[in-house]
This record gives C-alpha cells, sequence and structure tokens, in this order.
C-alpha cells in the first residue's frame, strides 16, 4: 500500500559519508603539473597557508555513487507521487528541460562572455521576459531575482524607491493575516513596518479594516491573489482603489499565479508589482529546497527602479546588456545579486512556455481549478460514505480555486487526532501530505493544491485515503498517533533538535 | 468530474469566482504550443547563437569559473528524488535530502574552520549581504566597512539591501604598488591603515574577499585582528571555496563569518546561477544565520535521522521578526557542492590548490613578458590575477576572441574604477592545461601589439550603438 517500501536497508542507521572510506582512498585524479615546479613558498608564503587540510571524506568514485544513491531512496518525490503541498505548486517536471538547459550553448556559456557573443541567452532571456509580462500584464520584467522571497525584496525594495524617488517616506506595509511568512519577513528586511489587515468572513480583505489602515503612510499592500485559502477576492477592484486612492503601490504575491494564468492578470487587477514563482507556476524543478527562480514585472511608474543589468534591444534586433540605464542619473535600486539571475531556470521555464504556448498555460490553470474543485468535492460528497465533510470542514467559502483549504478541528475535537496525524499516517498511504498549518487562521489547517499534472485516478485515490483514516481513526485513534510505520524513519525529535543543535558530523 | 462538483462546465468555476471586470476575455498573445521536438530544436538553435567555454578557449572568471565537472554529478543532480521533491517539511519521507543538508554542512564547515554552516544560500553577491544582515541584527551598528577587492557586485548588492534599512557601505581602497617590503607594498590588497581607520564602534561588518577581486591573497589574520582593535564589527570574508585546500581558512585567520560564490565546486556556468551561496559563522552567530539548517536528531524507535532545526529563526515561524526571509535556496547546488569536494577528496582539494597555483603562477609570469602587459599588483595569487595592458582592452579582447581565446574579463567594465583602466582579469582553472596558456600569450601578446600599432581593432567593425526598444510590452515570443 505504501510507495516507501519497507526494506531493512533503508532502516539502517544513517550513516554519513564522513564515516565511510578509509585514508588514502580517493576518486579524484588530479591532471599533471605540466609547467615547471616552482618552490611552494614562493608562490604562497607559509603564513597564508593552510596548515592542517580540510577533513573531506576520503571515498572512491564507487562508493560516493552507493552512498548518494542510497540516501537518495530515503526521499519521496514528486516522481514517485501525489504531492498536493499547498502554495507550492507541484507540477509535473519534464525531462526536456533537463536536457535543453544541459546545452552546452547554455550550461557552460560564462555570465560575462561579451554580449554580442550571448545573443541566444540574451534572445531567451528576453522571449521569456515578454511572455511573463503578457502573462501577468505588467510590461516590465527584470529575471534577476533568485526565488520568490527575493522577488519581494526586491518588490518592496522598488516601492520604497519610487516614494522616495517622489519625496516621500513611508513606513507601513500592509499585509493580510492569510499573508504568506515571506511577505512580513521581506518587509522587515526592507527596513519597513508590517501592518496586518484582518480576513472577512468569506476569507478575503477585510474591506473595513483596510480603509481604516491604509493611510498616507502605507508604502504598499502585498497581496496573493487568489489568496493562501485557495479564494479569488471578488473586492480586488475596490482593493486597488484603496490602495492607489492613498498614493501607495499593490504588489502581488505570484505564488498562487498557476490558478489564473491567461484567466485573469495582475496587472489587469491594478497590481504594481508581481513576482513570479519559476519553480512553482513555470516547472522548475524544486530540487529539495532549490534553486528557484523569482522574476518581476511592474508597471510603467515602477519601471524607472528596476534591478540592473537590463536587457535592451537595439533596432537591429541585436541584444544587450545595460548596466546603468539613464546613465548617471539612473533611478535603479542597483543590483540585488550577481549577474543575471539563474538563467538555467529560465531556459527551463521557457521551454515549458514554449512547449504549452498561450492556450496551453490557460489549459494548465483550468486543469489546475478543475482538479482542485473535484478534489474538494469527492472530499465533502456525503454519498460517498466519506466522513470528510463532517471531520474536516472547507475553512471558508464554497468553490476554490487551484488549491483548498481545509480545517481539521471538528477531527481532533472528535477523533482525538490533529491534523498531524493525518498528514503522517498519510505517508503510510505513499502521498506527500497537504501543507498543515497554514495558513495561521484556520484551525488546523490542511491546504490541499494538487496541481493540473494529476489524474482523476489518483485524485480519487487521495480522497479514499483520507476517509479510510479517518475511518480508522474513529475506531482506533491511536493509529494515527503513531503513524508512520513504513517510512525509512519514524517521527523524529524535533524539540531536541532544536535544543541541542548538531549541525555537522563529529569526526574523530 | 463536473458533475461531482455541481457546475455545468469548467468555465463556469471561474465565473463564479473571479468578477468579469478583471478576466481577460481574449487569448494570451503568446505562440502556440509545440512538440517535444520542435522545442527542442529552438532551444538548440539558441544555444548555437553563443559562444560557451565549449566553443572557444576562455580565461573568464571574475566569479565564475569553468571547473571540470565530474559525471557523477550529472547522474545524482538527475535522480528524481533529489532533482523533484520540495522543501523537506515531512523528514520521515526526506531524510535523504535532509542528510545530504547535514552532509554539505559539515563540508562546508570543515572547508571553512568555521564550526557551524546553513543548508545554502543564494549565491555569493547576496550572501555578502546576507551576511552584513546578519550583523546588522548582531549588534545594530550603524555602517559596513566594506574592502574595494570585494566582488563588485558583491558591494552593489550589499548596497542595495543596507539602502533599505539604512545603512552606509564605506569602501577601502586597495594599496597601489611601491617599493619595499611592507604590507601590501605590492599593491592590489586592501589597504592596512585605511581599513583601520575606517572602522571604528559604529562598525556594524567589516567585509574583505579572500583572494580579492583582483586575484591578489589578502592577509586575513592582519585584517580581521585590525578590525577587532578598531572596533567590534562582525569581520566577514567572501571566500573561494575551491582555494581553501591550500589557503589558510577563515576560521583560522579570525573571521567570525564566511561567505562565497559556491559555484566552483561542481556546478555549471549557466550563465551565472543557477548555483549556490555559502555561509558558514562561529557558533554564537547561529540562532542568527538566515535559511535552511538540518539538525540531527533520532526518532520514536531510537534511531538516527535528520529534521530541519532551529526554525524559530525562519520566516514560516516567525514572519516579521524572521532573522532572514529566505524561503527556497539551493539545495541542488549543494548537493553538486557537497559531491564535488567528496570526489575531489582529502588530498585532492590540496592538490588541485597545487595544481592552479602552478599553473596561474606560469600564465601570469608568461603573460607579463610580453611587451605592453605588466601585473596589475605582485601579490600572491592562486587561480586568477589582475594585469594591466598598454592597449585598449576592449580592442585586444576582440582581436582575441578573433582567435577563438578570450583572454579574460575586462576590469574597469566591471569596477567602473579610473585605476583599473587597461586590467585584465585572467582565470586558470584545471581544464587549461600549459598548451592553452601558451596559446593565450601567443594570441595576446600579437593583440596587444597590433592594438598599440594602431591597427584596427580585430578588423572587426565595432558594434554600431542604435536607439533601443526600451521595454518588452507588446514583445512576444517568436514561433
Amino acid at each position: 500500500m505504501s510507495a516507501i517500501a519497507e526494506l531493512p536497508l533503508q532502516r539502517d542507521h544513517a550513516t554519513t559519508i564522513f564515516q565511510k572510506g578509509a585514508p588514502g582512498r580517493r576518486a579524484f585524479m588530479c591532471p599533471e603539473l605540466d609547467v615547471p615546479a616552482v618552490d611552494p613558498e614562493q608562490l604562497l608564503p607559509e603564513r597564508y597557508r593552510r596548515v592542517r587540510p580540510p577533513r573531506l571524506p576520503e571515498v572512491s568514485e564507487p562508493e560516493i555513487v552507493r552512498h548518494y544513491v542510497g540516501i537518495s531512496k530515503r526521499n519521496f518525490d514528486l516522481d514517485s507521487g501525489f504531492y498536493p503541498l499547498g502554495s507550492c505548486t507541484m507540477k509535473h517536471n519534464p525531462r526536456l528541460h533537463e536536457r535543453v538547459a544541459a546545452l552546452p550553448g547554455h550550461a557552460r556559456l560564462h555570465p560575462l562572455q561579451d554580449p554580442e557573443r550571448a545573443q541566444g541567452a540574451l534572445e531567451l532571456m528576453w522571449n521569456l521576459q515578454g511572455a511573463l509580462a503578457e502573462i501577468s500584464g505588467l510590461p516590465h520584467v527584470s529575471l534577476q531575482p533568485s526565488a520568490g522571497s527575493h522577488g519581494e525584496l526586491a518588490g518592496v525594495l522598488l516601492t520604497r524607491a519610487y516614494h522616495e524617488d517622489r519625496g516621500e517616506t513611508r513606513h507601513k506595509v500592509l499585509t493580510p493575516d492569510t499573508a504568506h511568512g515571506t511577505n512580513p519577513a521581506t518587509v522587515t528586511m526592507a527596513g519597513l513596518e508590517v501592518v496586518k489587515v484582518a480576513t472577512n468572513a468569506a476569507g478575503g480583505v477585510d474591506i473595513e479594516d483596510l480603509r481604516a489602515k491604509a493611510d498616507r503612510d502605507v508604502a504598499c499592500l502585498m497581496l496573493t491573489n487568489p489568496n493562501t485559502l485557495g479564494l479569488f477576492d471578488p473586492n480586488i477592484t475596490e482593493i486597488a482603489e484603496i490602495v492607489h486612492g492613498v498614493g501607495a503601490t499593490l504588489y502581488y504575491d505570484g505564488a498562487n499565479l498557476n490558478a489564473v494564468m491567461g484567466i485573469s492578470r495582475p496587472g489587469d487587477m491594478g497590481f504594481d508589482i508581481v513576482h513570479f514563482n519559476l519553480h512553482k507556476s513555470f516547472t522548475q524543478p524544486h530540487g529539495g529546497g532549490g534553486p528557484g527562480s523569482g522574476p518581476i514585472a511592474v508597471s510603467d511608474r515602477i519601471a524607472p527602479y528596476l534591478p540592473v543589468p537590463v536587457i535592451v534591444r537595439d533596432q537591429d534586433g541585436a541584444f544587450d546588456l545595460d548596466h546603468e540605464p539613464e546613465g548617471a542619473g539612473s533611478k535603479s535600486i542597483g543590483r540585488l545579486r550577481g549577474f543575471q539571475g539563474n538563467y538555467g531556470c529560465f531556459v527551463r521555464s521557457y521551454a515549458y512556455i514554449c512547449s504549452l504556448g498561450g492556450d496551453g498555460l490557460k489549459d494548465a490553470s483550468e486543469a489546475a481549478v478543475l482538479n482542485a474543485n473535484y478534489l474538494l468535492a469527492r472530499l465533502r460528497d456525503k454519498n460517498a460514505h466519506s466522513p470528510v465533510a463532517e471531520y474536516l470542514p472547507l475553512a471558508y467559502g464554497e468553490l476554490c480555486m487551484h488549491e483548498f483549504v481545509l480545517s481539521g478541528g471538528p477531527m481532533k475535537r472528535t477523533l482525538q487526532i490533529k491534523t498531524l496525524d493525518l498528514a503522517k499516517r498519510l505517508l503510510d498511504f505513499g502521498f506527500h501530505p497537504p501543507t498543515v498549518y497554514f495558513p495561521l487562521l484556520v484551525e488546523e489547517a490542511l491546504m490541499v493544491e494538487p496541481t493540473e499534472t494529476e489524474t482523476k485516478e489518483t485524485l480519487d485515490a487521495f480522497a479514499e485515503a483520507i476517509g479510510a483514516i479517518l475511518r480508522e481513526a474513529a475506531e482506533d485513534p491511536e493509529i494515527a498517533r503513531q503513524a508512520p510505520y513504513t517510512t525509512p524513519v519514524r517521527r523524529l525529535d524535533e524539540v531536541h533538535a532544536a535544543k541541542h543543535p548538531v549541525i555537522r558530523e563529529t569526526l574523530g | 468530474m463536473l458533475a461531482a462538483i455541481g457546475v455545468p462546465s469548467v468555465d463556469a468555476l471561474f465565473d463564479r469566482q473571479i468578477p468579469e471586470a478583471v478576466r481577460l476575455r481574449r487569448p494570451l498573445k503568446l505562440p502556440a504550443g509545440r512538440g517535444e521536438q520542435e522545442v527542442f530544436a529552438h532551444l538548440g538553435e539558441l544555444a548555437a547563437k553563443n559562444v560557451s567555454a565549449e566553443d572557444e578557449l576562455s580565461f573568464l572568471g571574475a566569479g565564475m569559473y569553468d571547473h571540470y565537472v565530474p559525471a557523477l554529478i550529472d547522474m545524482l543532480m538527475g535522480r528524481s528524488e533529489f532533482l523533484t521533491p520540495y522543501t523537506p517539511y515531512q523528514p520521515e519521507i526526506s531524510q535523504g535530502g535532509l542528510q545530504v543538508m547535514f552532509e554539505y554542512q559539515t563540508a562546508i564547515s570543515e572547508l571553512t574552520a568555521l564550526p557551524v554552516a546553513n543548508a545554502s544560500v543564494y549565491e555569493g553577491p547576496s550572501a555578502v549581504a546576507a551576511a552584513g544582515y546578519l550583523a546588522k541584527l548582531h549588534n545594530g551598528a550603524k555602517r559596513f566597512v566594506v574592502s574595494a577587492g570585494l566582488h563588485p557586485h558583491s558591494i552593489q548588492t550589499l548596497r542595495t539591501q543596507a539602502h533599505g534599512y539604512g545603512m552606509e557601505v564605506v569602501e577601502v581602497p586597495l594599496t597601489t604598488g611601491s617599493a619595499g617590503d611592507a604590507p601590501g607594498a605590492g599593491g592590489g590588497v586592501t589597504d592596512p591603515d585605511a581599513w583601520a581607520g575606517a572602522i571604528d564602534g559604529d562598525t556594524s561588518a567589516a567585509i574583505f574577499a579572500q583572494p580579492n577581486f583582483y586575484g591578489a591573497v589578502e592577509d586575513a589574520e592582519a585584517l580581521s585582528a585590525a578590525a577587532k582593535s578598531a572596533g567590534q564589527p562582525v569581520v566577514v570574508a567572501q571566500v573561494d571555496p575551491i582555494t581553501l585546500g591550500i589557503l589558510a581558512p577563515p576560521g583560522e585567520c579570525g573571521v567570525d563569518v564566511a561567505v562565497g560564490e559556491g559555484q566552483a565546486l561542481g556546478n555549471r556556468l549557466d550563465f551565472g546561477g543557477p548555483s549556490f551561496g555559502l555561509f558558514a559563522a562561529r557558533e554564537e552567530y547561529l540562532r542568527r544565520m538566515p535559511g535552511r539548517i538540518a539538525g540531527e536528531t533520532t526518532d520514536v524507535d531510537g534511531r538516527r535521522g535528520f529534521v530541519l532545526t532551529l526554525q524559530t529563526r525562519e520566516q514560516h515561524i516567525r514572519r516579521e521578526k524572521a532573522t532572514s526571509n529566505i524561503c527556497t535556496a539551493q539545495a541542488l547546488n549543494a548537493l553538486a557542492g557537497v559531491v564535488y569536494l567528496t570526489w575531489l577528496g582529502r588530498q585532492g582539494i590540496v592538490e588541485l590548490g597545487e595544481l592552479l597555483l602552478a599553473r596561474t603562477h606560469y600564465a601570469r609570469e608568461q603573460l607579463a613578458a610580453l611587451d605592453g602587459v605588466e601585473r596589475l599588483h605582485e601579490q600572491p595569487v592562486v587561480r586568477e590575477f589582475a594585469l594591466r595592458l598598454d592597449a585598449d582592452v576592449s580592442a585586444v579582447r576582440r582581436r582575441c576572441a578573433a582567435q577563438g581565446v578570450n583572454p579574460g574579463a575586462d576590469l574597469q567594465a566591471l569596477t567602473g574604477r579610473e585605476e583599473d583602466h587597461g586590467g585584465l582579469l585572467v582565470a586558470i582553472t584545471e581544464q587549461r592545461s600549459r598548451a592553452d596558456i601558451d596559446r593565450l600569450v601567443e594570441v595576446l601578446g600579437e593583440a596587444v601589439a597590433a592594438v598599440r600599432g594602431g591597427e584596427d581593432a580585430s578588423g572587426l567593425s565595432s558594434r554600431v550603438e542604435s536607439p533601443r526598444v526600451e521595454s518588452n510590452e507588446a514583445q512576444t515570443v517568436p514561433a
């Protein structure tokens, strides 16, 4: 019943690569010294030298391969099964993208290659910028930010620069209480102050609270739409009017863009700045925690402040990198990182956009929303002997966009199992659990995002697994409370790990 | 499916949720989708318009380097189990990724001789900015003092972020060459007097690079000691990890926080990313570090296991009180890093360092012997060095390019500093043999002579500047 087989070897004590090997064993053969040997002291005087070499492992190549292939099998992954992690958009990663990204013309291109000899890369980036501009409805794009949170930082710094340029000091940024944690963290890093806006009974922004808090000290409202409850805010036009009415900007957290590609555009909703997550909506593989890429798109009034360098094209169609737009009077916020951004991610996401085309992107969003609503309906179907509706009610609304949030509150009170227990028991059924305990305003939250990748059969199987776990808990809650049973390790002592941090191997 | 939901059509799902005023009632203006084979061909055509390190003899470095990437890294990075999971929020089914993080942290800690390392940040320059933010949280002082030997992208990135939270960045110049044996007399290193003079009780962090942007090996111990006697800054070094087999590690030079660009460790050039940023520190900074950290623990059956730990630093728990906003970082690239370090091994990282040292020395000697070429400084170098050409650098570079040689980076174009006029930054990796270096010497010598002799730069007409198309508006992907 589990995708993670119960193999004795996988249950072995976790031995790190630093505990393997033997003195003198090795994989690397150094190229021979083909230049005249020179007294090392002449090349690098003693006082600059390392005395004891770093204690790296001493292992052969077969040992390295066995070790890492072995521990890889202790991971669950998207290619192995359903991964409905809310807000993370775990859609299929086509292997074509890995192949094209590995072409030497992309993979071995140095970031400082002269622009006239990197025309293919700049053309690709230009095209990707154009596509993201069209998808977002905002005309000016910078691909530079390294991930969503980095894009958010860019966005808040842009907002800051915009107000400063107008001679205004605004120190507050509004974020709904449903916002991703990166939003408030970013505001603090940009030297501004977070002001929370309440959520109304329907799960959207509380308009009265917004009105009360929107004043001339507000620099920006950061919003996710659809929000982290999976709901499209029906008052978005009014929200934009209120925010713009006090001279503030409207920022779009693009984590949930997968719900609306080709259907509704942040620029048309009134947003001034948007970040994309290429590792979510545009299928850059997540790599177990990166790499990501977080391009931003902005309206005309924000464009002068975009990070450098910017890609420009002359009338002959040649591309170049401009490091100082508008010359010495540049209003750019400057650089956010080295070079031009995570190009390898641009190649993959561009290939994805080329494969799907405009219609295909819309199809993807439609299928994502259809899948989410189907799964929600299956879970709430009282006729299908499902106890879900009773124990795991939908937190807000009736329909959803690409994801939905259930509350495990009734389950906890009635069945005496928590959302965490349900999540851990799902592991034994071979599913990655949904996002849990987020958003914070939903009791025992369970945030489910199936994506367009999944078949009806997979969604049915997941719904059945949830039902089975609840029925099982009604009989004996202890089963879920002690779960999982079939995984390489069982529940881990996180409190101990944090109280007595051991974050590296001890070497003898 | 629609029947189960109780709506007549997919459109109805949107009609009932999204106000008509913000619906896009037209198709996206993007080309139609294409099949796998056609997309492969299109991406191949774009790749063919680039001149990569495969197509020319390249001595470009300045932050990213054409080191050899062993085949087993391609294999391991391509494994579904590493490539396709999300951040390990469910440790019971993420032991592989968590153990890789733990091993990576161990390797970075060993390399830097600092006790704690995180599981990666984005890349080098933003890692410098992240170290600055840690210092701000740690001591709340007013300004950052940075050596002009820091990578210009690092200085610029730090400035961008420091402006946000209202901190000043003060740049300390490098020495210029002079006679004698006094520290820094050979030029090209952080001016010790200016460094000590710039640092005071209001200095939050003192930041330098080792080796510095000009390839020069700095006296890291002296810089750290001077910084600590002038104030109480957090001493930050941006290090080049591949040199740490032979260079004294930051942890043994009085450095508090070491950051760096990890690309050289088993990651491709990829036109600048993705790679990873390394971040290591003394124990006292552990709870202010940005990013993910894997920690060891046990499960309910007593088995050893790994979890994400110290998460109360992080944005998803602490929100506006977090020590950083970073979420997704560079796990897969850090995997390549630890596999690369394991592949090099304890002896290999020293041998590779010695080889780079010898070849770089050879290249520097041979090139500096050319007419119209001199060293920009006399300091020891490991795998990169700066030259000064008595000729227009861009004209020389164009002539070399026509011969299939990329002689290195135009220094002044990167730093914008007047004193870097004529500067060329040359990088040597283990993939550049003596024969390759000899070829560079020949081609660069000819190019410098030709440009000094007044010949037309390369016989290629320099590109005519045309008016720019300023934005992407209405720009669509060509079919």
